[in-house]
């Protein structure tokens, strides 16, 4: 089955999406790459192609893992399914 | 795969996959100058680029390894260089010479254009019919320089597209080929990845040493957290978030074999087979043409949301796995590995497409970027001219 979007590993906190028009409240489906699982989450927000889905909630201050590295700070609060992009993540360098 | 090409072999030993012979500037003013025997003598190639006056120290050693770089790179058969005056104009004549190829310098001053273009149009004309009889021989895979930069990477780029490139490079490890990767700023957030591949202390410590070199920079000019810059425009419409996603899914590209064997200043040379970490700006046509500098013959050119940049010298391979960009923007890609976020492919068989593609490549076929006329020559300037 074609995936909605990929998870670089488990241990990730973000999926990212890798189909074009997905809808808000839409049950998607994504593949794990590494530990080769396949997992569901409910998007909130119509997020689009490349863009990222929370896969848990964030609270602000809190770190955002993928590659299982640490990319960036939370800045707003996000909710599990909702959109993770620059309005609600920043970089913690520069 | 066949791991047989045909190539150009230089004088010097080198081989090449092109064989361009080049009509080089020395500084802007003489661009006009190249431009036009490049439009008397059909099929030389002229390479304008915008510097070349007033500079000095660390800068104007650039420029000269640059143009230097550029002549010597095995792609080239012959240089005809141009420039306003005689001396630093022989500076790059002489730089050239090392090859054995053949060049030969001409100035303006007390010529005029006229009498220049006049007189190098008649040896460029000379080299290009003595280039054209040079036949391709067969050569090992092993005898090809392969470099890499991304641009315009989105979140596939991470996920699929650099780990192609990855695999790639895992495979002509292996096979004992000399590899570059730069992009110093891009690695902002995995530096940490770079120096557990380094081979020893002496390569980790000059890998900090590049890397603190380009931090500075940036704490020292910026006026902002350089998100308006890095990550660009693109990325972000792409999907990317922060400067530490954007290094992760860069670093992809080294594989995940070759230990890091040395690292180099810009538009300088490597001096044996493995991975080579080189000193560079993250902007696609700087690094590519250091690249181009550095004698490296093929470009393997990752990209999300479609970056065009093609080189006069190195062909630029295009690899792409967003399905959005591959439909919008089809004329510009090489090699589509979408299957991968598909699940059609697997890594092994993507990376299996892009050497099959650079082979086809080496061979002769011309890259997209070359096809449509893209010839971004961008000389890294350090700073100010005098």
């Amino acid at each position: 089955m074609v995936p909605d979007f990929l998870v670089h590993e488990a241990a990730d906190g973000v999926g990212v999406v890798v189909v074009e028009g997905l809808e808000a409240n839409q049950e998607i489906t994504g593949w794990v790459m590494k530990e080769d699982q396949t997992i569901t989450v409910k998007i909130l927000d119509a997020i689009p192609i490349g863009h990222k889905v929370a896969l848990q909630d964030f609270a602000e201050g809190d770190t955002v893992i993928k590659y299982n590295t640490d990319i960036g700070k939370v800045v707003a609060p996000i909710k599990k399914g909702e959109h993770l992009h620059v309005h609600n993540v920043k970089t913690k360098r520069w | 795969m066949d791991k047989q090409f045909y190539g150009y072999r230089r004088e010097n030993g080198r081989v090449g996959v092109r064989n361009h012979v080049i009509i080089l500037p020395l500084d802007d003013l003489s661009n006009a100058a190249c431009e036009a025997v490049a439009n008397n003598v059909k099929g030389t190639l002229a390479i304008p680029h915008a510097y070349g006056r007033l500079q000095f120290g660390e800068d104007l050693e650039l420029h000269f390894r640059t143009l230097i770089g550029a002549g010597c790179n095995p792609n080239v058969a012959a240089v005809v260089v141009i420039g306003i005056e005689p001396q630093w104009t022989d500076r790059i004549v002489q730089g050239i010479a090392q090859t054995g190829k053949p060049v030969q310098g001409f100035a303006i001053e007390k010529n005029g254009d006229f009498n220049t273009i006049c007189a190098a149009s008649r040896t460029a004309m000379e080299f290009l019919q003595a280039a054209t009889e040079k036949q391709r021989e067969q050569c090992d895979i092993s005898e090809l320089w392969v470099s890499t930069k991304c641009g315009e990477s989105d979140t596939t780029s991470g996920i699929a597209t650099n780990p192609t490139v990855g695999n790639a490079y895992d495979k002509l490890y292996e096979m004992g080929n000399t590899l570059l990767f730069g992009e110093t700023t891009e690695l902002t957030g995995g530096e940490h990845l770079v120096l557990a591949r380094c081979a020893n202390d002496q390569v980790r410590k000059d890998f900090q040493f590049f890397f603190d070199r380009y931090a500075k920079v940036v704490d020292d000019n910026k006026t902002n957290d350089l998100s308006d810059s890095q990550p660009t425009k693109g990325n972000i419409e792409g999907g990317l978030t922060t400067i530490e996603e954007k290094a992760l899914g860069n670093i992809q590209k080294i594989g995940t074999k070759p230990p890091v064997v040395g690292c180099l200043e810009k538009a300088v040379e490597p001096t044996g087979p493995g991975l080579w970490f080189q000193d560079s700006s993250s902007a696609a046509a700087e690094q590519v043409t250091l690249c181009a500098a550095s004698g490296f013959v093929v470009h393997f050119f990752p990209t999300g949301q479609g970056n065009i940049i093609g080189n006069p010298i190195l062909p630029v391979i295009k690899l792409c796995s967003n399905p959005r960009t591959l439909r919008t923007m089809s004329e510009h890609f090489d090699v589509d590995v979408s299957g991968l976020v598909r699940r059609e492919i697997n890594l092994d068989e993507a990376g299996d497409k892009l050497l099959d593609m650079m082979m086809r490549t080496a061979n002769g076929r011309l890259t997209a970027a070359e096809a449509l006329g893209h010839r971004e020559f961008i000389m890294t300037k350090l700073y100010e001219s005098a």
